[in-house]
């Protein structure tokens, strides 16, 4: 059922090439107007910063889409037909694959147009992957409250950016250290750990809440 | 009838007595904190009732979602107003703590000031969401999904991160705790008296605003 589902979303997407294509022209729009307000001119602390603050605006704004295509009668027809665990799972598998290839997406233009910092590459994806999990994980339920709100865009970066924090400090944190080019011995795995149980609970929760969200 | 009011009666006189006797005993001499340190009488047990408002708003919100009940969710609501009220002095004595032990009103270079600042967002968020749902099924549901949610956030935030990272407070990043150099006994006794007062005082605060609630859904009826 779950694989059912993460290949509707997949079908989806993929038939709606102007999601996708959308997705990308915002992306790279960001990172070229950044490029040309700073041109070049980043230590890399900033350059670590403002490519957080970018991944973390696009990801708010293509979340927010989730779940507000499921209103009116493919909610009624979602819900008579799969298990709301079923739903949030598949949904969340396929914002984490989403978000993963966004901020890759990102991290390559931002490379491309701005410049490329990293010194540890393996630790910076390492950080990518668990972050865009960890948003994917959060953003998922957020953007399923939104849609019940009545489901307009305010709502979606007011609920999401304050339960974001915690994980964006961390993320941030720790991918400066990757930037540095910290070695391995070096790296706080604290704040791994940290940014890993994020994600564990993240999911927990999201599965334990979802079946509230789901009946109308 | 003093059954029902022995709380709020001990709260007063326990708050009494730690407004005055925490002026008067002696403190620790300590560099820096001199004698600021009887803040810690007010400022911590302040953040304390807060905490527990929070953790009781949390809970009645687990009870809305499990007896899908509206009666609850108001409830969870009014605890969190209560939390979020008593978040103004304990943000109030901590700043006016920091400008004379760190020389400013606020620093970002501290995790549980940045951690203070989110709850508050936070929260501000579960209001804003509450107030944007009109049927009140739903609003009890999903208003209960997002402050269980938040509050977890809120604890990874106050209670974990601020442990890992550099803090100015004490018992974080390699500052001591309190009890290690300077809650001596004497501080003791006006410091646990202050937090069992301020707790029970945000209870009876929790309490008026739930009878308010009450009176005004009979007055809409």
């Amino acid at each position: 059922m779950i694989q059912s589902l993460i290949k509707k979303e997949f079908l989806l997407e993929f038939r709606q090439k102007s999601t996708i294509g959308g997705v990308l022209v915002y992306v790279i729009g960001t990172i070229f107007v950044s490029a040309l307000c700073f041109k070049g001119r980043l230590d890399k602390p900033t350059w670590n910063a403002l490519f957080w603050v970018i991944s973390l605006f696009t990801s708010v704004t293509i979340s927010g889409k989730s779940f507000l295509k499921e209103t009116g009668g493919q909610a009624l027809f979602n819900y008579l037909h799969y298990s709301a665990r079923d739903f949030i799972v598949a949904k969340i598998a396929y914002n984490m694959v989403f978000m993963l290839f966004l901020s890759l997406m990102t991290f390559f233009f931002y490379g491309f147009f701005i410049k490329d910092e990293v010194e540890n590459l393996a630790l910076f994806l390492l950080i990518l992957l668990l972050a865009s999990s960890g948003l994917a994980g959060i953003l998922s339920l957020m953007s399923a409250i939104a849609s019940k709100a009545n489901g307009n865009f305010a709502i979606m970066s007011i609920l999401s950016f304050p339960v974001l924090m915690p994980l964006i400090l961390v993320v941030i944190r720790l991918s400066k250290q990757a930037v540095d080019g910290i070695e391995w011995a070096g790296v706080s795995y604290d704040l791994l750990a940290v940014l890993a149980a994020l994600n564990v609970l993240t999911l927990a929760l999201s599965f334990l809440l979802f079946p509230y969200l789901w009946r109308d | 009838m003093i059954k029902k009011h022995w709380y709020k009666i001990t709260a007063v006189l326990l708050i009494l007595y730690t407004l005055v006797w925490g002026l008067l005993n002696r403190v620790p001499r300590l560099d820096i904190l001199n004698e600021t340190i009887r803040n810690v009488y007010y400022h911590v047990p302040i953040w304390f009732a807060m905490l527990f408002m929070m953790t009781v708003s949390m809970i009645h919100s687990i009870q809305s979602l499990s007896k899908n009940s509206v009666k609850h969710d108001t409830k969870a609501y009014n605890a969190a107003v209560v939390g979020f009220f008593f978040s103004i002095p304990g943000l109030t004595t901590g700043s006016f703590w920091a400008k004379y032990t760190w020389g400013t009103w606020w620093t970002f270079q501290d995790p549980k000031l940045n951690g203070v600042a989110i709850s508050i967002l936070i929260y501000l968020a579960y209001f804003i969401l509450r107030a944007s749902i009109d049927d009140e099924l739903k609003k009890a549901r999903i208003a209960a999904v997002y402050n269980i949610f938040a509050y977890v956030m809120m604890n990874v935030f106050i209670m974990i991160l601020p442990r890992l990272t550099d803090s100015l407070h004490p018992g974080n990043g390699g500052n001591p705790a309190f009890s290690k150099y300077d809650l001596n006994d004497a501080m003791r006794f006006v410091f646990y008296p202050a937090v069992i007062g301020w707790v029970l005082m945000s209870y009876w605060l929790f309490q008026i605003k739930n009878r308010i609630s009450e009176l005004n859904e009979l007055y809409h009826e």
